[in-house]
């Protein structure tokens, strides 16, 4: 039992209650100060806590704090209580460091913005709700955590809810800030229905909702296999799939691109989207007991992976190339838990959060710098203008693709590893296709973005002034230049980490993996044997599918620029399909967002408008009338008054008269 | 021969005549004269059950009865009287200015 | 035959249907006056009644109060606020039709209650010999200045207030004049 775990949500939620109530009438330093330092004093916390968890035994690494009973009905008991474990460990350090990283780098980013205050009280209310989340000790807290994820994210992503179109620079119609909210939050909502069904589910069949009764009495109570373990499971599957944007309900989070970007850096890459992997692996118990749920998982995720990346390639605007990747490294995290790997799963959470975050921040810096233009077709050749931000985003790009020595290179060949020799080949085979492709479209987007020559001119007039308003009357030219120190030393920072982040996890050929040393006693894997030429072998597979993903971009956008728009005349039906999204979101529209619409717009006029409106009016008007013919009793009429004393007065008499 | 039964026979039928002259006069003196009426009838009785009892009691409260009565006559009469001086109309079903 | 019997008998009748005449003389009257006057007749004959009751006091006391002080305030107000002829008759109005009909029901009503019910055994031990022994007057007297002290106590008080409130409710204000005969 520790004393001061409880700080560690603490901080960002009292900086998110400063900043909301007080935080308009002061101004930005003391606003970015108390929201940095909350997440930042939060970050020193976990890391105390996790050296104090270094210190005990490897078999007893667990804090577990009650701070108080917060549901106690009937047989129902419910606790706040704060689990930390090295799973939990590893979730708080990746959400306050790169949280603090990414709250630092706002400051800059949004300096020019008139609700400062608005922002950073949500970015740190999301912070204490993610917190809570991966340190909740039983599912019912947990599940408020993730709820206040979503509402944090359906603020964020709805920051700027008077604009109407963001895309600056193009004709491409994106969906409006406020209803890429209102979609994010809905379509979370689904999942969180199958996750309150779950939770609903567990609490029948066990009687508790905290992990260690839960945890303990699952494998003694459910055999392996039986439904009602496949069946919450699936249905907790179903919750993940909306917060992480797997199939079915990952339609979210591209329109979530609406958002500023340190919102999507941080939200949409590092953090929240990974709520879903967290809540399974912490769950690992009960998925190992439900192997046709696993199944699914790994299948879910790999094909994730795979239709994710190849929309990626055909997308124009970089941020949504980002949006779409992760959706895509989602799934290889899916494709881990769902072999039964969850060390590696959570291990490519971290390279990712590092990675991925490192380049939605270099978007935003080319944004910042190109007044709000994204669109990659009036990028070009920014790599020398911008130096370090080009730099950045190639680290970035190099750990994304998998390249040898960065840190995806390991967690992505390690859950690539675990598939295969956990018997799955075709699900490892589309995995190898997938790492291809994702090499290919993220060197397209460095190719396009800072390669080749311009396609703009300076001082060219172009969009922005809404969004930063340096000159608030008069839009100006575009002036690319470097961001300010606060916005690119985050970017370093977070560089260095996608390159040295990989080496705790080595492969067993090369050395020890600290990361699984430190996480094993968490998920207690038994380590499939493989031998030494096979696993170099699958290595080198890889590597050749991350490399082979480069080369080919290289060819088509700076050798052979013809040939994209030559490929896409062959095969246009399949450049549709991608282009198109594979149709999923009119699909959606049609079939569940259309009727919902006409559902809730029958029940405002009809229900609300004629039944329930006409049974308030007419119970009142009841009244009124009710009333009015009373009044006519009161005539003032005295003689009457005495005929109505005296009727009383002959019916008590014969009242009495029969009862006696 | 002359049980109670008969003077109290004679008090109900009374009572029942001066409850008729409340009701159906519109004077106000003579709704006054009917309140009387109620009254004495009740008196008659009050002193047949004495006698047949053999309690004076009901005398004594006959009595009473009386000098209350003859109270409220003053008091009824004098209201009557600043009633309808102020407004010159003898009519009770006039005077409706407590109606609702 | 006990001839006292017979003689209080044709009292009785006499002098009932003779009170429940003037009673119903008080309703029908078109005149004010007459209805006053009908009303005196019930009350004298109601002290006769008291008599057959062997309560001579209170006969005495009955027509001094009330067909001496009663009726003749009775006959003041009248002539004071000098009311025109009152209007009996006309049309039998959704009121009056309701008032016969409800007193009727509440004489059945009585009539039925008193002629089937019983009548409590004796337990007082005023007999009337006692009562020609000791004096009528003598024995109220008792009473009222013992068990009946409070009642009688507050009845004075009573009368206090009444004569106040009806000087003080009678009273002419300054600024008006004396009502002209018309």
């Amino acid at each position: 039992m520790t004393l001061y775990l409880w700080l560690i949500p603490a901080f960002p939620l009292l900086g998110a209650i400063f900043n909301a109530l007080i935080g308009r009438r002061l101004s930005r330093q003391v606003i970015s100060l108390v929201a940095v330092g909350a997440v930042v004093a939060s970050f020193v916390v976990s890391v105390i806590a996790f050296f104090s968890l270094l210190s005990l035994p490897e078999d007893a690494r667990l804090f577990h704090d009650t701070l108080y009973n917060w549901i106690a009905v009937g047989s129902f008991s419910v606790n706040v209580g704060l689990w930390l474990d090295p799973l939990s460990t590893i979730m708080i350090l990746v959400i306050t460091g790169v949280g603090a990283l990414i709250h630092i780098y706002a400051v800059g980013y949004m300096e020019h913005e008139h609700d400062y205050a608005r922002f950073f009280a949500a970015m740190n209310l999301f912070v204490f709700a993610m917190l809570m989340l991966v340190l909740a000790d039983n599912y019912l807290l947990m599940f408020l955590g993730w709820e206040g994820v979503g509402v944090c994210s359906y603020l964020l992503i709805g920051y700027w809810f008077n604009r109407d179109n963001i895309a600056v620079g193009t004709d491409e119609k994106f969906l409006s800030p406020r209803s890429s909210a209102t979609k994010a939050f809905v379509v979370n909502r689904i999942g969180d229905f199958g996750f309150t069904l779950g939770i609903i589910l567990m609490f029948w069949t066990f009687g508790s909702l905290s992990f260690d009764t839960v945890f303990a009495q699952a494998p003694q109570m459910v055999s392996v296999g039986a439904p009602v373990i496949t069946i919450m499971t699936l249905l907790l599957l179903l919750g993940a799939t909306g917060k992480s944007a797997q199939i079915p309900l990952f339609v979210w989070l591209p329109d979530a691109m609406a958002g500023p970007t340190p919102v999507s850096a941080l939200i949409h890459a590092a953090t929240m989207v990974t709520a879903g992997v967290y809540m399974i692996a912490r769950s690992h118990i009960l998925y190992e007991l439900a192997p046709t749920t696993l199944e699914i998982v790994a299948i879910i995720g790999v094909l994730t992976a795979f239709i994710a990346a190849t929309i990626a390639l055909v997308q124009n605007d970089l941020k949504r190339v980002l949006a779409y990747s992760t959706v895509s490294q989602l799934g290889y995290m899916f494709f881990a838990l769902g072999v039964g790997a969850f060390g590696a799963g959570i291990f490519h959470l971290m390279t990712h959060a590092f990675f991925k975050a490192l380049l939605f921040l270099a978007a935003g810096a080319v944004m910042h710098a190109m007044n709000d233009i994204i669109d990659m077709r009036r990028l070009g050749g920014l790599r020398k203008i911008m130096p370090i931000t080009f730099w950045t985003f190639l680290i970035g790009a190099l750990a994304l693709s998998g390249f040898p020595l960065f840190s995806g290179f390991f967690s992505k060949d390690e859950i690539l590893e675990s598939g295969y020799t956990h018997g799955q080949l075709l699900l490892w085979v589309v995995g190898l296709v997938t790492a291809l492709l994702t090499a290919l479209y993220i060197f397209r987007a460095v190719i396009l973005t800072f390669g080749g020559t311009p396609r703009w001119k300076e001082g060219e007039v172009v969009g922005g002034q809404e969004e930063h308003a340096h000159d608030a009357e008069k839009p100006h030219g575009l002036h690319p230049h470097e961001p300010k120190p606060i916005m690119w030393i985050p970017l370093v920072v977070l560089a260095v980490l996608a390159i040295v982040g990989g080496y705790i996890g080595l492969p067993e050929v090369i050395g020890t993996s600290a990361f699984a040393a430190f996480v094993d006693p968490v998920f207690h894997q038994t380590p499939i044997p493989i031998s030494p030429t096979l696993e170099w072998t699958l290595i080198g597979i890889s590597t050749a599918a991350a490399i082979l993903g480069i080369l080919i971009a290289i060819w088509l956008y700076v050798r052979d620029t013809k040939l994209p728009a030559r490929l896409v005349s062959y095969y246009p039906w399949l450049y549709a399909v991608f282009a198109n999204k594979y149709w999923v979101d009119q699909f959606y529209n049609a079939v569940v967002a259309r009727p919902g619409y006409w559902l809730a717009n029958a029940f405002w006029m009809d229900v609300d408008g004629r039944v329930i409106n006409g049974l308030a009016d007419g119970l009142g008007n009841l009244f009124r009338r009710a009333g009015q013919g009373l009044r006519s009793l009161q005539g003032g009429y005295a003689r009457g008054y005495a005929l109505a004393m005296l009727i009383g007065i002959v019916v008590v008499i014969a009242v009495v008269v029969t009862r006696l | 021969m002359l049980t109670v039964t008969h003077y109290t026979v004679l008090s109900a039928i009374l009572f029942s005549i001066g409850a008729i002259t409340v009701l159906v006069r519109r004077n106000p003196l003579l709704m006054f004269m009917g309140i009387e009426l109620m009254l004495n009838a009740v008196n008659l009785a009050f002193v047949a059950f004495s006698h047949y009892l053999q309690d004076m009691s009901g005398q004594v409260f006959v009595f009473i009865v009386l000098t209350v009565a003859a109270a409220e006559v003053a008091v009824g009469l004098a209201l009557v009287v600043a009633i309808f001086r102020a407004r010159d109309n003898v009519d009770v079903d006039e005077i409706d200015s407590l109606k609702g | 035959m006990d001839l006292g019997a017979i003689t209080e008998a044709i009292v009785f009748y006499l002098f009932a249907a003779i009170s429940v005449l003037a009673a119903l003389g008080v309703v029908i009257a078109r005149s004010p006056v007459r209805s006053a006057l009908s009303l005196a007749v019930v009350f004298v004959s109601l002290a006769v009644m008291y008599v057959l009751l062997n309560a001579p006091f209170l006969a005495v006391a009955q027509i001094m109060i009330y067909a001496g002080a009663v009726l003749i305030l009775f006959l003041f107000v009248i002539m004071v606020l000098n009311p025109r002829i009152d209007i009996v008759g006309g049309r039998p109005n959704a009121q009056t039709t309701a008032a016969i009909i409800v007193t009727l029901t509440l004489v059945l009503l009585l009539g039925a209650i008193l002629s089937g019910g019983q009548i409590a055994p004796v337990t007082g031990q005023f007999t009337p010999e006692v009562i020609a022994r000791e004096g009528h007057v003598q024995i109220i007297g008792n009473l009222l200045f013992s068990q009946f002290l409070l009642p009688f106590e507050i009845a004075s008080v009573l009368l206090l207030i009444a004569i106040v409130g009806a000087m003080t409710l009678a009273k002419r204000d300054k600024n008006e004049t004396a009502p002209t005969n018309r």
